[in-house]
């Protein structure tokens, strides 16, 4: 019942996106006004997904298993709110929550680009249409969540038990919000170009939606990685994987068109640059969904997925780079006027930030990418591994850190050195303090020292001006600090872990010169749909403070996989991280203990580089 | 002969493709150093000399094959053609089970020989990595 439901709703929000793609184009020529009726009919369409929406969810609350999805990702004894959360962990479910976002974004877009230009507001929500129609079309015939199966069984197969988990219940849609924002920044820009639009009103107007999609991605990686971080179980929360690569690659799109966004705002440069980071974005989004449902990216994260899925969205993905690239050249009118930047300003600050994500982008571009070139021309199977993109981006961060501390401090137009003692005062402190942690350390001297200190430049710079200069610019202050939190916290994390890996028996202890780790004993408890095993471990480190670990593994029963739940402790400083595993037929349980100290910090200084976007945000919407 | 804007503006044409070139180049000279590359049991078998880079073998763990000895974990990697022996030390994936598929990445210690300084977990227990199915399908 739900199911058909959902599927007829969907069947008329296509319907809805030809009525609007007809009532746009009578109204784009005849009347001075908007038509409001466009308006409603794009309620309308965001109406019926909804419903849609919520029959999927619907039918996988009440586990109705004639509904193939269902069937494929759901299960009786699932707790409710991992049934609903099943309604996005799979393929079908997760495009229609695309679908979902993109039909909610245009709607809003209308609502809220009232004071903008009549054609300009037709133009973007019909290319918005063109996305939506292709993502109707590609939902219902290579995707669709309604099909039936007949007989119905009485038993679904089961969600993934590494789904089950509530970061990842929240990180899919949090991150299409991201995702799928850019597709309104890609409309957008093309509609401005179209109509010669693209001015300092627009880069103001535009700038709020870059700023949320931009909050959002943030915010969906940051889950991600947590996620990773725990339930994996390999201690870490970036591992340069091509999954992780291709949200970070929007991402560092996204941020460097945040920036450009601002030139061209105040200054009205930059504007082609605009355009084509604009593009950039969603065909960076989009691409990223290709690769990851296609099954053409060799991850560690993949799970079992189609081709013709992919061969659909890359078909579509030409289609769009197409037509974009057709608007840009036909239509784009480059400045008559060439202004010159001067080489000590704030523009050529953010140009040169720009230059340096370009270049980080390409890095993780060819780094992904590569590998599937070189399978499809000489059928030779490689992967590249974290030292590919630690070789070719550490060193950069130097640069682009250092680049980040004075930019700020510079001026429109024109600057000067003046008043700027404080800056070569900070940058002798910073280097004083590196020396002093690095040194008695055994690891590269040179390249740690001068990493520190240019992370330890910007931290003391932002945070200096919180002092000095209070609210003014204050989001871009909290973000930059964030960032140079962000780096130093990972540095250190590097730098002072800890680990031991080994195969331990029950009652056996372990020792070495950094812990001693016992053995102590083992629970079997039956949880509602799965089996607990829990380790008892005692460490004792150097210092002789004991800490009581109790790392688990689940046996679920339906699908019948083992995860490891990792014991993690955390406190301010340092998480203490211990994860176990059995070895088939042996008496041996392979055990994992690490100690990683600023592991908060990496996480909260991800939360402050939002919360720098949410005050950006907030404060375009007072003024 | 050409006024200063025309030559500031060529000066920085020149230094956009300068900086694009040298990162191109940089890119691709650290791929080649960084790359990994994947080999199947029966092609190791067949290698003329042995490598010292660092590379996969993907294959299904063979049955009765999991022991440890000495705080390290050994199994064979089979592609049911040719085998290889493995010795590892260090995290065991959740999925890795004897007559599943797996990909362990480390130094070749001869033809059957390998030591892995990584398993790499699969997170779904019917997936199997393209690059095992496909050597599967060859044999």
């Amino acid at each position: 019942m739900t199911s058909t439901i959902g599927f007829y709703s969907l069947t008329f929000g296509l319907v809805c996106s030809f009525l609007i793609i007809f009532f746009s184009v009578k109204n784009f020529n005849n009347s001075q006004f908007f038509d409001n009726k466009i308006l409603s009919i794009t309620f309308l369409q965001f109406f019926f997904v909804t419903i849609s929406f919520f029959s999927l969810i619907l039918a996988f609350v009440y586990s109705d298993f004639s509904n193939e999805t269902v069937f494929n990702h759901s299960h009786t004894t699932k707790p409710l709110f991992y049934k609903i959360s099943g309604t996005w962990g799979n393929h079908e479910g997760s495009l229609l929550l695309w679908l979902l976002v993109l039909t909610f974004f245009i709607f809003v877009f209308l609502l809220k680009s009232q004071k903008q230009k009549k054609e300009y507001r037709i133009l973007t929500s019909l290319i918005q249409q063109v996305i939506i129609i292709g993502f109707f079309f590609f939902l219902i015939k290579t995707s669709n969540p309604f099909n039936y199966i007949f007989p119905v069984p009485a038993q679904g197969l089961g969600l993934n038990p590494i789904l089950q988990d509530p970061a990842l219940a929240i990180h899919p849609p949090i991150l299409y919000l991201g995702y799928v924002g850019s597709s309104i920044i890609f409309s957008s820009a093309l509609a401005a170009t179209t109509l010669n639009y693209v001015s300092k009103d627009w880069a103001k107007h535009i700038k709020q939606w870059v700023l949320v999609s931009w909050i959002f991605l943030t915010l969906g990686i940051l889950l991600g990685s947590i996620w990773a971080y725990y339930e994996l179980g390999w201690g870490g929360f970036w591992f340069w994987d091509p999954v992780e690569n291709v949200s970070l690659m929007p991402w560092l799109a996204l941020t460097t068109l945040l920036h450009c966004i601002l030139v061209l705002e105040k200054k009205l440069l930059l504007s082609s640059w605009a355009i084509i980071l604009s593009i950039a974005t969603f065909t960076l989004s989009m691409s990223g969904t290709f690769l990851v449902r296609s099954g053409i990216l060799n991850s560690v994260h993949t799970f079992a997925n189609d081709p013709e899925r992919g061969l659909y969205i890359l078909i579509f993905l030409f289609c769009l780079i197409f037509l974009s690239l057709f608007i840009f050249f036909f239509f784009f009118k480059f400045e008559k006027k060439k202004k010159n930047l001067f080489w000590l300003s704030k523009e050529t600050a953010i140009l040169i930030n720009n230059w340096f994500m370009m270049y980080f982008l390409s890095v993780v571009l060819i780094g992904t990418i590569y590998p599937i070139f070189l399978e499809v021309f000489s059928s030779e199977k490689i992967s590249i591994g974290p030292p590919f993109y630690n070789k070719l981006i550490i060193p950069f961060l130097v640069p682009f850190l250092l680049a980040m501390a004075i930019g700020p401090k510079l001026k429109w137009i024109k600057s000067n050195f003046e008043n700027k003692k404080h800056l070569i005062l900070f940058f002798i402190i910073s280097l004083l303090l590196s020396i002093l942690i690095i040194r008695n350390l055994d690891i590269s001297f040179l390249l740690n020292t001068v990493l520190v200190t240019s992370a330890f430049y910007l931290f003391f710079i932002t945070s200096r001006d919180f002092f000095v200069k209070g609210f003014k610019r204050l989001s871009q202050n909290i973000a930059h600090f964030g960032f140079s939190l962000l780096i130093l916290s990972i540095l250190f994390n590097n730098i002072f872990s800890t680990e031991v890996i080994s195969n331990l028996k029950l009652g056996e202890t372990l020792e070495n010169e950094n812990f001693k780790i016992k053995f102590e004993n083992i629970k079997e408890i039956n949880e509602y749909n799965y089996k607990s095993i829990k380790g008892k471990f005692t460490v004792q480190d150097l210092n002789g403070s004991n800490e009581i670990m109790y790392p688990e593994l689940r046996i679920y029963n339906q699908p019948n996989i083992v995860t490891s739940e990792a014991d993690i402790k955390t406190n301010l400083l340092t998480d203490k991280f211990m994860t176990m595993n059995y070895i088939q037929n042996q008496d041996y349980f392979n055990i994992r203990y690490q100690v990683k100290p600023f592991m908060l910090w990496i996480w909260l200084s991800v939360l402050l580089i939002c919360f720098g976007g949410v005050i950006s945000f907030i404060k375009k919407y007072e003024g | 002969m050409y006024g200063k804007k025309v030559r500031l503006r060529f000066f920085f044409i020149f230094l956009i493709l300068i900086t694009l070139s040298l990162s191109i180049f940089l890119i691709f000279k650290s791929l080649e150093k960084n790359v990994v590359f994947f080999q199947s049991p029966s092609e190791i078998k067949i290698l003329s000399e042995i490598d010292k880079k660092k590379i996969r073998v993907g294959g299904m763990v063979k049955k009765n094959s999991i022991s440890v000895k000495e705080q390290k974990l050994r199994f064979v990697i089979t592609d049911f053609k040719s085998e290889i022996n493995v010795t590892y030390s260090g995290v065991i994936p959740n999925l890795f089970a004897e007559g599943k598929g797996v990909v362990a990445e480390g130094y070749l210690k001869g033809r059957n020989f390998f030591a892995a300084t990584k398993i790499l977990a699969k997170h779904d227990e019917n997936y199997m990595p393209p690059e095992v199915k496909k050597a599967l399908e060859e044999n």
